[in-house]
């Protein structure tokens, strides 16, 4: 597969920014992960990278950094990217919402905005795969794309000081969970029992990678509590399946 | 141990950073004046990512348990060992039961508190770096306890040393950031040429500057952000990110500190002056 063009900036003593073409698109995140494999094959170490949409941010944590030089080892590593591209094993999760009004406080004005029934955006909701096109924001925040422009809705006009952990929100064309108490603007239907961010784990923190795919699932409250309780225990493991066997 | 008996304003546990875990949207974290930990550790012969107490304006009053040494650093805040004052940059021996506290500011914002050794918290993510939820607090509080290793007879090489520090310092040094492109001339010209204060919007994760400059209408996709990165909102307003800053943001990030001016910016209250220089 032929390689977008890229554009390296400098940014800063100790990073480089690293932009593919300014699109939301699954075929650029799958050129930027490429490149990604590509770069850990070097095994050179000290760097640290993570990807939002159409840009890859590399970190250098050690020290400062030359910018030709790291330019032009970026470049060299888009050819043998070209050359060798490899494997990688994606996942689509399924992560159980409860959409109870207990949770989702906005979901009756969402839908009254949005001018459909309570139901049918559940439906909507529930039945398409959202790409994760970045983490951040908040440890493992995840940036979801493939929202229906049915269920576009702009953000709250008043942001809530506290939006309370595993809210499910929708903000324009997104939609995304917190993955802990946090100040936020979206408009919040459900909320999601399943731990996004767990630091005791040190090998992986977030279970969800980027290039992975996202499904909501509509469960009731009882099926919330006893998914809450089993995250607490550890012994809830969310449903996924390999996506590009 | 040490055992905390007031917190003061704003103390954590800190070394230099958490590093790594960019990827999954953990924040470096760390010491905000990273220059004034590493001079403090130095003193002590400690590495320079042994973890230390980062005091804000505020100082605590803390109770060792056992010998050790220790170090003060960064801002110049009146500190008494068992009501005997003590200086910044010296190597000072500690007993069972002594008491440090802390009073009046007199420079800078951000003091350290270095131990021979350094403070021995649980490591999470590769780092003792406070950070929350990544630790389980986002700061101390009265009546935690910080543990540390027994230190006798230690002989130091340096015990005391006279410091430049960078408490004057107005000027931060500032490269172009990704998205300068963007700026008109007439905001170039008010970000060169204008003298900006911190705002009462000031913390761990980021400062607002109080003025406006001309806003813009760009919006852009997410990207990453950086300490040091500074994002222009559409309504004008300079926000400058730090250690506890968010991984990615959505808003054009027109300047990027240099490491060391980053430090001058950790030592600068609400009100203080500030001023860029391009490099």
């Amino acid at each position: 597969m032929k390689s977008y063009p890229i554009s390296i900036k400098p940014f800063g003593e100790r990073a480089v920014l690293v932009e593919w073409p300014d699109k939301v698109s699954e075929s650029i995140l799958a050129d930027i992960l490429d490149f990604m494999d590509a770069f850990k094959e070097l095994e050179i170490p000290g760097w640290e990278m993570s990807v939002a949409y159409n840009s890859l941010t590399m970190v250098y944590n050690q020290d400062h950094i030359d910018f030709e030089e790291t330019k032009n080892m970026i470049l060299e590593c888009q050819e043998k990217q070209a050359k060798s591209k490899m494997e990688r094993v994606q996942h689509l999760w399924t992560l159980p919402v409860c959409y109870d009004l207990e949770f989702g406080m906005d979901i009756e004005e969402v839908s009254n905005t949005l001018d459909i029934s309570v139901e049918e955006l559940i439906k909507q909701h529930t039945s398409h795969q959202y790409v994760v096109y970045g983490i951040g924001f908040l440890p493992g925040f995840m940036y979801l794309g493939g929202l229906p422009p049915t269920l576009e809705i702009p953000r709250r006009s008043e942001p809530r000081l506290k939006v309370q952990k595993g809210s499910v929100g929708l903000a324009s064309k997104q939609t995304g969970i917190y993955p802990q108490d946090s100040p936020g603007g979206w408009n919040i239907i459900g909320n999601c029992p399943v731990d996004l961010f767990d630091p005791s784990k040190e090998n992986e923190p977030c279970f969800v990678k980027v290039g992975d795919k996202i499904q909501f699932e509509s469960i009731s409250k009882a099926e919330y509590e006893l998914h809450k309780i089993e995250g607490e225990v550890g012994i809830y493991e969310p449903e996924k399946v390999v996506l590009n066997a | 141990m040490l055992k905390v008996l007031k917190p003061g304003l704003y103390l954590t546990v800190q070394d230099l950073g958490r590093f790594g875990h960019r990827y999954v949207g953990v924040p470096i974290a760390g010491a905000m004046d990273v220059e004034s930990v590493k001079k403090g550790n130095l003193l002590l012969e400690n590495d320079e990512n042994d973890a230390v107490l980062e005091i804000t304006m505020t100082g605590p009053t803390l109770q060792f348990d056992t010998d050790t040494y220790i170090s003060l650093s960064g801002a110049h805040i009146v500190a008494t060992l068992n009501n005997e004052p003590i200086d910044n940059y010296s190597v000072i021996k500690i007993g069972k039961g002594d008491i440090l506290s802390y009073g009046r500011l007199e420079k800078g914002f951000r003091g350290y508190l270095a131990i021979k050794g350094g403070f021995q918290s649980k490591k999470v993510l590769g780092s003792r770096s406070q950070f929350y939820p990544v630790t389980k607090s986002a700061r101390l509080k009265d009546g935690d306890e910080i543990p540390y290793n027994k230190t006798e007879n230690y002989k130091p090489k340096i015990s005391e040393v006279k410091i430049e520090e960078h408490f004057e310092e107005k000027t931060l040094k500032v490269y172009k950031g990704p998205e300068f492109s963007l700026l008109s001339d007439g905001q170039l010209t008010e970000i060169f040429a204008k003298t900006y204060t911190v705002s009462k919007e000031n913390n761990r994760m980021a400062y607002q500057l109080s003025e406006l400059i001309a806003g813009h209408s760009h919006s852009m996709l997410t990207s990453g952000t950086l300490p040091g990165t500074i994002q222009l909102t559409p309504a004008g307003r300079m926000i400058i990110l730090m250690k506890d800053g968010q991984t990615t943001g959505g808003y054009p990030r027109i300047l990027q500190l240099s490491e060391e001016s980053i430090s001058v910016l950790a030592q600068k209250k609400y009100g203080d002056e500030l001023k860029f220089k391009l490099v």
